[in-house]
């Protein structure tokens, strides 16, 4: 039943002398809320980065398989094909198109799902209207799921911080993925907008089958919310498994507390 | 707070004594072997730097208390809605004829322009003087107005690769070169007439957007800015050069206007080809209203914010880049063939860094993204000199100068750029 939607094998990148990530194999199923977790530079967001196409790994493979069933392999391709293939994702340091308002933020998200070229925009035919009207609604239909509606025409950076990381995480969804990738998403919030949050990435998961994998430093979110939990240190892996056994593993309590 | 202004205002003007001494006060006459000192005009350099510094000081100082600080879009927005509410007012007068203020005060400019019969008479009314202008006056200020319209298309071609795709463009007049070459080599090696060559020419500003986007892909900011400078420099030395194909500096002349089925006067001439740049302006805005509001339009802006985002959001930057560079730089290639049938006569001289510049400095001092901006800009830069050519010499310090304050006190230019906005209410 368990498709793996992300099987990471033996993935290294190195950059320079650093290796941020060593020999590191993972798997994401289809329906899950993963977490991936590690001090301060373990590597985990170079692993998103990795995932999605901004950097190519050094060795190993990435592969994504679609709801068909079919195994793409994504080393080397590029971050919008891999948007397309269903991975979409959200930044640690807030990547909003700042100047633009939410609902346009959103919009584009929307972008690898449309097909309009530069002489439909030109010439504006029944089906770039049709399309343009569409793309509207369910971007506004997000933003309401999301409870952001009332920003709609706000510019993005205008809105209160916690909006924008919520606004990040909307944009993502507008690219229909059957993955998402959120990099700390709870970054900065106060407890009860991360109590929200928790409720809110639930939702996702629940009402819309979008499997979700997250970057998070708050670990009370991440044991109340997340059903398998990889560890990563200097770049190794050191421990996966079920929010208690990951608790409870020494290794990871070295990892964080010291010897 | 006095005080301090007066402070600094003294010290500038000893600062701006002590720099100015030796050009001011100074004179040798090498003839006669004598030094003159000209001691009256430390006062005068004294009083106006101190002057200048107290008022420049002011303004700097209201601007960082906020009296111009508001953001861009909603300062202007709420300008146009006080210029509208005290039009709406006088209109809402004269459409009911009565003079009940407080009903009238309420009409904003959208709710003026919603009502038809304003809108079109409005409309009507521009169109009309469009039309009549060149029957109205000398036919030299017609042809100053065309260029300047054409000026119009330029800046509105690189406003799309700056205003939208924030890519920062230096040698933007190459592509206005490839225009105008476009129809002087065609009509030259082939004898192709102007309407021919018209098509062609956006066609070939096309090709020649690609062929800078192509290399430049990786580059950005100061980069790419360098990069396209050298490409400008670079078309107008092989212009220059081919001499063979192009006849070098010397030019191509005699290059023939417009036909309009049969051979019009000199004055017709011109008041056909005002026409025609009209057209292109309203065809150029057109276009571009459509692009910006569309996926494509959308992309562009992405790719302006945040690249690497947008990428994640499935936008292929390569893609959007080269559509970019291509679409800027059609509209240049339009406006080339344009220039070459009004001038008749065009050489690599045209086509200066000068020339590149002075299309930024209409987009930057007009407001970087805003269609009505970038046109006032034009007509700003354009018309101007035309008009004050007492004050030629000091063209470059005016638009100097003018840079320099847009962009300390109104960044985002005459009329920035307002925001679509959708209406939400009515699909919550």
């Amino acid at each position: 039943m368990s498709r793996h939607i992300l099987d990471i094998k033996d993935f290294s990148m190195v950059f320079g002398g650093l290796r941020a990530v060593d020999h590191v194999s993972m798997h994401i199923r289809e329906g899950e809320i993963a977490a991936l977790i590690g001090p301060n530079g373990a590597g985990k967001t170079t692993l998103f980065n990795c995932v999605t196409g901004v950097y190519m790994p050094t060795k190993g493979n990435i592969s994504v398989s679609s709801a068909e069933g079919t195994v793409v392999k994504t080393n080397g391709m590029k971050p919008n094909k891999i948007t397309e293939l269903g991975l979409a994702r959200t930044f640690q340091n807030i990547r909003l198109f700042s100047t633009m308002t939410a609902l346009e933020n959103v919009m584009i998200g929307r972008h690898s799902r449309l097909k309009a070229n530069i002489f439909g925009a030109i010439f504006r035919d029944r089906k770039t209207q049709a399309e343009e009207e569409q793309v509207i609604t369910d971007s506004l239909a997000i933003l309401r799921n999301l409870g952001l509606e009332k920003y709609a025409n706000e510019t993005a950076s205008s809105l209160p911080y916690g909006a924008q990381r919520l606004l990040e995480i909307a944009r993502a969804m507008a690219c229909e993925p059957q993955l998402l990738l959120l990099d700390e998403p709870a970054a900065g919030m106060n407890p009860l907008e991360t109590r929200e949050l928790e409720r809110t990435i639930n939702r996702i998961r629940d009402e819309q089958g979008i499997t979700i994998l997250l970057i998070e430093h708050d670990m009370s979110l991440v044991m109340s919310l997340s059903e398998r939990i990889y560890v990563l240190d200097y770049g190794k892996l050191i421990a996966e498994g079920k929010p208690e056994e990951v608790k409870n593993n020494a290794a990871v309590i070295k990892a964080y507390l010291g010897e | 707070m006095n005080k301090k202004y007066i402070r600094s205002s003294i010290l500038s003007a000893l600062w701006l004594i002590l720099l100015t001494f030796p050009i001011m006060v100074i004179k040798i006459n090498t003839t006669a072997a004598t030094v003159r000192w000209r001691w009256g005009n430390l006062i005068y350099v004294g009083v106006g730097g101190f002057l200048f510094t107290l008022v420049w000081n002011f303004f700097l100082d209201r601007r960082n208390r906020g009296g111009f600080k508001a953001a861009g879009g909603e300062r202007a927005e709420s300008a146009a809605n006080r210029m509208g509410g005290a039009l709406g007012s006088l209109l809402g007068r004269i459409l009911r004829g009565k003079t009940d203020a407080a009903s009238a005060e309420k009409v904003s400019l959208k709710a003026i322009f919603a009502h038809k019969p304003v809108r079109f008479s409005s409309l009507g009314g521009l169109v009309l003087l469009a039309a009549l202008f060149p029957f109205l006056v000398s036919f030299y200020q017609v042809g100053i107005v065309t260029s300047a319209l054409m000026f119009v298309i330029l800046g509105l071609g690189l406003n799309i690769v700056i205003g939208y795709g924030g890519l920062l463009h230096l040698g933007y007049a190459a592509f206005y070169a490839v225009g105008a070459y476009n129809y002087g080599l065609l009509y030259l090696h082939w004898g192709w007439p102007f309407w021919a060559a018209l098509p062609l020419g956006a066609v070939s500003g096309v090709l020649f957007g690609l062929l800078i986007g192509i290399p430049v892909l990786r580059l950005r900011g100061d980069y790419l800015a360098i990069v396209t400078l050298a490409f400008g420099e670079i078309m107008r030395l092989l212009l220059e050069n081919l001499t063979n194909l192009t006849k070098g500096p010397e030019g191509i002349a005699q290059i023939p206007r417009p036909g309009f089925f049969v051979e019009l006067s000199l004055q017709n001439s011109a008041r056909y080809l005002y026409f025609i740049a009209i057209l292109m302006v309203v065809l150029t805005i057109f276009v571009i209203r459509r692009l910006e509001d569309s996926r494509i339009g959308r992309a562009l802006e992405a790719m302006r914010e945040d690249e690497i985002a947008a990428q994640a959001m499935g936008i292929d930057i390569t893609r959007t880049k080269l559509i970019t560079f291509a679409l800027g730089a059609l509209w240049a290639g339009f406006a080339g063939v344009v220039l070459a049938g009004k001038t008749t006569y065009i050489n690599p001289g045209s086509f200066t860094l000068m020339e590149s510049v002075m299309i930024l400095v209409a987009v930057v001092l007009g407001g970087t993204g805003s269609i009505p901006g970038v046109c006032l800009g034009a007509l700003l830069v354009t018309l101007i000199p035309e008009y004050f050519r007492a004050l030629s010499d000091y063209r470059m310090l005016v638009f100097g100068a003018a840079l320099v304050i847009m962009s300390i006190f109104r960044p985002q230019g005459i009329i920035p750029r307002i925001r679509k906005r959708y209406s939400v209410g009515e699909q919550l």
